[in-house]
């Protein structure tokens, strides 16, 4: 029997069952119908299964079910509230997104530093986003998407 | 005064598929899940060649469950259709190549799929592996270009002749997406699949010769595709077929989906390249004769080596005139898994040898590289290596000029070299000139005869119906922008369908930088034709505007039912090539660069990083700015990867370091802002004015960034990938 | 993925008490997870019987003391390189931090967890080692606390025993004026795993090098100082030639090896160039 772990996801509510070990990535996907939240390589090392865990950017897939236990996970499912965030507005206007697989982990790592930092610079940007592997913009456009992130949309 | 919709061709327009992708309600392959769906798995052989003697099944497996595939099962032929036919889709007996597919499983638990995987054995007879392309006597093909007498001049006594060797690494394209696919399948209903990949009907034709099954029997749809760069062209034929297969015996729905180890260990990577260069130039450093002798190792099957090799040799001479050029070419077999399409498709591999040959060109004959290029560049009325006469407008000295200026080149060679005199870290300019030509090559496009529709839909706006994906570079937008200018409708009137085989015409593959110049002329002639027919019908008037438009469409719909509106390539009849001397038109068009990097080299660590990068292009109109500037700066950091960052470590013939962690491509800390710079020489025939661009951006960086590192350091470097490893050895022995 | 969940258990214990007992029965602990996780879904987790250790506040914290910091062994690199003091302190331990896989990698993986995985080729324990590191360790039976440089005893073997745990790492405060050197060599400048990772720490008085420590990842079947090269720098006023002699027995400390990675000879030049790099500074 597969005990069952509370979470809160999106502001929402969730009570899964699931092993102790299942990944968040999995349980997100699998079970919370969030597919939003990619998997990459399933190693840690291309940021595209990211979420915030309690705030925090973290690879889903190397985190354990059990150690979301009763937190608040943010996906790429909850930026949006009834419009588009003025991130992903960013995103569409300065050609951030091209295939789209690694986006939405990319706009999960900007959101966690646009929470830290409201007006990162380039540098900034691009450590904020290395753990987060795109293999078509280059990164360019989505360094310059997070920079003109503040500036309210056209 | 009649209200004007702008001209989407030229505008930045929002990506039509863009909202989908920043919500993350984009369905990718692995997003769509059944309660029926089984899981599949591959299992495929640890050795590089040999035979398979015994094949042993853990008894602790519940194997009653599962669905296990052998080429048995297969009900067509045991083939991969593509070129020759000869790659088994599962082998029999006979093993080729380390991971090859030997057995398939599924069952509807994925858990119970991963356990199962692990535990079944198989046992070979080895047999003598070939791994050193260069000592392969296997030759899949080979091509001769000849113009002019080079014997001749190589005789002569009064030139000077210039020889080296260049080497080009395997490269994987690591679309972020893994490969993967669903299938359905019985024969009743005949095969569906559902999936990540670049060609529908590519995979339309394996599985019909797969499955013995007519046309209409087979329908092969794309999902949301998450990158592909050539890493989805054939290969999808091959999972979709293993799919398939599972769905046709066990009766559900199969899912299968790469792990990433499964995905570059198994899959195809950029073919691994060895080009010997002999040039007669005489004092100026004029080119008098130009001898290639290019090789490329196949790997272990023939798949798409004969155009990959094509496309290498005719590009092999570079952007430059010389009135005798011979080229040779051969792609060879080894046991390691097939070599495939990437992105630039043997250009970058020869152009590397080129581009690097002209800065030793040079060196020897003792003028600065800019100036032995401008000394040979091809003009209009010039012709290639294939005697292509260039018909087009071109200025390569022009093009350069805006590369140098941009990136500061003469003011900061001059700088390194005095900083380079008393710093550890050592800093470089280097510049690569070069083209590539866009669609198949010469009589490719008139083979293929690809067809397009547009259908108008009963709401008044127009769907457009082409077999071309959606891979991320920008697709879906700019046939939008396209028919939005022919039909001088609003953008946002126009919709691209889903490629589905079911419902759009074979527009022929998303490859070869065809998908706007080609494919995207075709949906203009479409939307022309459906127009006149609107116009035939009495409902529209000529030159009416956007809303009279609409509605004449809508009463077409109520009165007569469908309307759609057709084209099909014709050859233009500039374009003449002869297969049997390969000489002529390669392609329609070229688009022309010239890239500049700036490098620094730590020689504590002999660590390269690229702090800038100038790209400058001719590519014909600019359909989309911002998708343009994407396709270019997304390339340049796959050629910097290429260059400086990956390296395929193989071991027997298998890949080694087949993960995230251990094959390195660049992260946003290891880019450099890159400025593009278009200009822009319209070209009739394609739409709106525009040529190819994808594969453009991956011919440059890997040559420019290495003739930077020689300029920082002052010692020659000649293979990529140059890692700090590689570096090292080559500064050591210079010592 | 690679690996079954259903072939392994996961127990949250409540406290570090029950969590001991849970490790002395034979459990693994998993912290931050940056590493186990990924033998996981390779299907190379060998310990089947896991215990969460996460969320135990025992294990967390940074505490000052007058002359030097404790760090509970589950503090995370980010919780390092938000700590003003401990960067100002310790600016090689936060370079250390830094370089360690990227952000997200950074606010889970552990500093115990990065000690006890005991990868030869880990980033912090190059820096601990030159700030002169004790180590503490707990199990049922109560804690010992040990000089982090007899941490690590051979390939992935370490002082850990049979029940015991990380408890916390404490580092005494450099001597004012120390000069430090940190270097991570990877392949790029984020997300990689080390080829060469050196740390060295030098005091200089009346011109003379009055304490030197050289330690290095990568370059050997452990994290180690290296002693020989030490032996020859204490005491002597650093010079052209005794970088020399210092840069020549290098060999005699390390034992860099040909992987995926990289190679013997790069590693051997490269750690060369670096200790060669640092003495030049302070010449």
């Amino acid at each position: 029997m597969k005990p069952t772990f509370k979470l809160k996801i999106n502001g929402k509510a969730f009570a899964v069952q699931a092993h102790p070990l299942e990944r968040l990535l999995d349980v997100l996907r699998e079970q919370c119908g969030l597919s939003g939240t990619k998997e990459g390589c399933g190693e840690g090392e291309c940021g595209a299964c990211s979420v915030l865990l309690n705030g925090e950017l973290v690879n889903s897939c190397l985190v354990p079910i059990a150690q979301a236990a009763g937190a608040a996970v943010l996906t790429v499912e909850g930026l949006a509230s009834k419009s588009l965030s003025a991130l992903q507005k960013s995103f569409l206007e300065h050609g951030g997104a091209q295939c789209g697989i690694c986006t939405p982990g990319m706009l999960i790592a900007a959101s966690a530093l646009l929470k830290t930092s409201r007006r990162p610079n380039e540098k900034k940007v691009r450590e904020a986003l290395a753990g987060n592997l795109c293999r078509c913009t280059g990164y360019q456009n989505i360094v310059e998407s997070v920079v003109g992130a503040h500036k309210e949309s056209r | 005064m009649k209200k004007r919709t702008p001209k989407a061709i030229g505008r930045v327009v929002p990506r039509k598929e863009g909202r989908a992708k920043v919500t993350g309600e984009a369905k990718y392959i692995d997003d769509i899940n059944r309660d029926d769906l089984w899981h599949g798995a591959t299992i495929r052989s640890s050795v590089a060649r040999g035979s398979i003697r015994k094949i042993t099944f853990d008894p602790k497996i519940p194997w009653k469950e599962f669905c296990v595939v052998t080429a048995k099962d297969i009900p067509g032929k045991n083939v991969v259709a593509l070129i020759e036919g000869d790659q088994p889709l599962l082998a029999e007996t006979r093993i080729e190549h380390p991971e090859e597919p030997v057995l398939l499983i599924a069952h509807p638990n994925k858990e119970m799929v991963t356990r199962a995987r692990a535990t079944i054995q198989i046992e070979y007879a080895a047999a003598a592996a070939v791994l050193d392309f260069e000592k392969s006597d296997t030759v899949f093909k080979s091509y001769s270009v000849n113009k002019g007498d080079v014997d001749s001049v190589f005789r002569r006594k009064d030139v000077t002749i210039v020889e080296e060797t260049y080497f080009t690494g395997a490269q994987e394209q690591l679309y972020i997406e893994m490969n993967g696919v669903i299938a359905q399948a019985s024969s009743q209903t005949g095969v569906t699949v559902w999936g990540s990949m670049q060609c529908p009907y590519y995979v339309h034709k394996a599985l019909k010769a797969l499955f013995q099954l007519p046309d209409d029997r087979v329908r092969v749809i794309q999902t949301e595709t998450g990158g592909g760069f050539g890493g989805k062209e054939e290969y999808p034929s091959m999972i979709a077929g293993h799919a398939a297969l599972l769905a046709w015996k066990c009766g559900h729905p199969v899912k299968l989906i790469y792990d990433r180890a499964e995905d570059m260990a198994a899959t195809t990577k950029r073919h691994p390249s060895r080009t010997r260069h002999r040039t007669a130039v005489d004092k100026n450093g004029k080119l008098l004769a130009v001898e290639i002798d290019f090789l490329l190792d196949g790997g272990a099957y023939v798949t798409l080596s004969p155009v990959v090799l094509s496309r290498g040799t005719i590009h092999a001479a570079g952007p430059y005139l010389c009135d005798n050029v011979r080229v040779q070419s051969r792609v060879v077999k080894t046991n390691t898994p097939p070599h495939g399409a990437f992105r630039g498709f043997g250009a970058p591999q020869s152009l590397f040898a080129v581009e690097k040959h002209m800065d030793r060109i040079a060196r020897v004959v003792g003028v600065a590289p800019e100036e032995i290029r401008r000394r040979n560049f091809l003009k209009t009325g010039g012709m290639t290596a294939t005697s292509q006469v260039i018909q087009q407008k071109l200025d390569l000295s022009g093009l350069l000029d805006k590369a140098l200026k941009k990136s500061n080149w003469k003011t900061k060679r001059e700088k390194f070299l005095k900083h380079n005199k008393t710093s550890k870290i050592k800093k470089g300019l280097g510049l690569a000139t070069f083209l590539h030509g866009a669609g198949f090559t010469g009589s490719g496009e008139r083979v293929l005869a690809s067809k397009v529709a547009v259908e108008g839909t009963e709401k008044g706006t127009i769907r457009v119906l082409t077999a071309n994906t959606e891979i991320g570079q920008g697709t879906n937008t700019i046939f939008a922008q396209v028919v939005s200018d022919a039909l001088k409708i609003p953008y946002e009137w126009v919709e691209v369908a889903q490629p589905d085989t079911a419902r759009v015409p074979n527009s022929g593959p998303t490859v070869a930088s065809r998908t706007c110049m080609i494919v995207g002329k075709l949906v203009e002639r479409a939307a022309l034709e459906l127009e006149g027919k609107l116009i035939d019908s009495g409902l529209l008037e000529k030159n009416g505007e956007p809303s009279q438009f609409r509605k004449a469409l809508v009463q077409y719909r109520k009165k007569y039912g469908e309307l759609k509106g057709f084209a099909e390539y014709i050859q233009p009849s500039h374009v003449n090539w002869d297969d049997q001397l390969y000489r002529g038109d390669a392609y329609g068009a070229f688009a022309w660069a010239a890239y500049i990097a700036e490098v620094s080299v730590d020689t504590v660590t002999y660590c390269c990083t690229v702090d800038r990068f100038t790209a400058v292009q001719e590519v014909g109109r600019v359909v989309h700015p911002l998708l343009a500037e994407g396709q270019i700066i997304g390339g340049v950091t796959q050629g910097i990867g290429y260059a400086l960052y990956e390296r395929v470590v193989w071991k027997d013939g298998r890949m080694a370091n087949n993960s995230l962690t251990n094959y390195i491509i660049p992260t946003s800390v290891d880019t450099p802002t890159i400025d593009v710079i278009f200009l822009e020489e319209p070209y009739e025939p394609g739409p709106g004015g525009a040529k190819g661009i994808g594969e453009l951006p991956l011919d440059g960086p890997a040559p420019a960034i290495l003739n930077a590192i020689e300029n920082a350091l002052g010692v020659e470097v000649n293979h990529i990938p140059l890692l700090p490893e590689d570096l090292l050895r080559v500064c050591e022995a210079g010592r | 993925m690679r690996g079954t969940a259903s072939d392994y258990s996961l127990v949250t214990p409540k406290s570090l008490c029950e969590a001991l007992t849970l490790i002395q029965q034979g459990a693994h602990p998993l912290a931050g997870g940056t590493d186990l996780m990924v033998l996981f879904e390779a299907g190379s987790l060998q310990w089947k019987s896991l215990v969460n250790i996460a969320g135990l506040k025992e294990l967390k914290g940074i505490r000052f003391q007058q002359d030097r910091v404790e760090l509970g062994a589950l503090t995370t690199y980010t919780q390092i390189l938000e700590d003003k003091k401990v960067v100002s302190h310790f600016p090689m331990l936060a370079e250390s931090a830094r370089l360690t896989g990227a952000w997200a990698i950074q606010n889970r993986g552990t500093l115990g967890g990065n000690i006890a995985n005991a990868s030869p080729a880990a980033d912090s324990p190059p820096s601990l080692l030159a700030y002169d590191a004790e180590i503490t360790l707990t199990s049922a039976t109560g804690d010992r606390t040990i000089p982090y440089v007899d941490f690590h005893q051979g390939y992935k073997k370490t002082a850990i025993r049979e029940g015991e745990i990380i408890r916390s790492i404490t580092l005494p405060f450099p001597r004012r004026h120390s000069h430090t050197y940190f270097r991570k060599v990877g392949t790029r400048n984020a997300q990689a795993i080390s080829k060469v990772v050196v740390a060295g720490l030098a005091h200089i008085i009346g011109g003379r090098l009055d304490q030197f420590r050289w330690a290095v990842g990568s370059l050997a079947p452990f994290p180690k100082r290296c002693r020989h090269v030490e032996k020859i720098l204490w005491g002597n006023r650093v010079a052209k030639d005794l970088i020399q002699t210092a840069c020549d027995n290098l060999k005699n400390d390390i034992a860099p090896i040909d992987d995926i990675r990289s190679t013997s000879t790069y590693r051997m030049i490269v750690a060369r160039n670096c200790l060669k790099d640092f003495l030049e500074q302070l010449l």
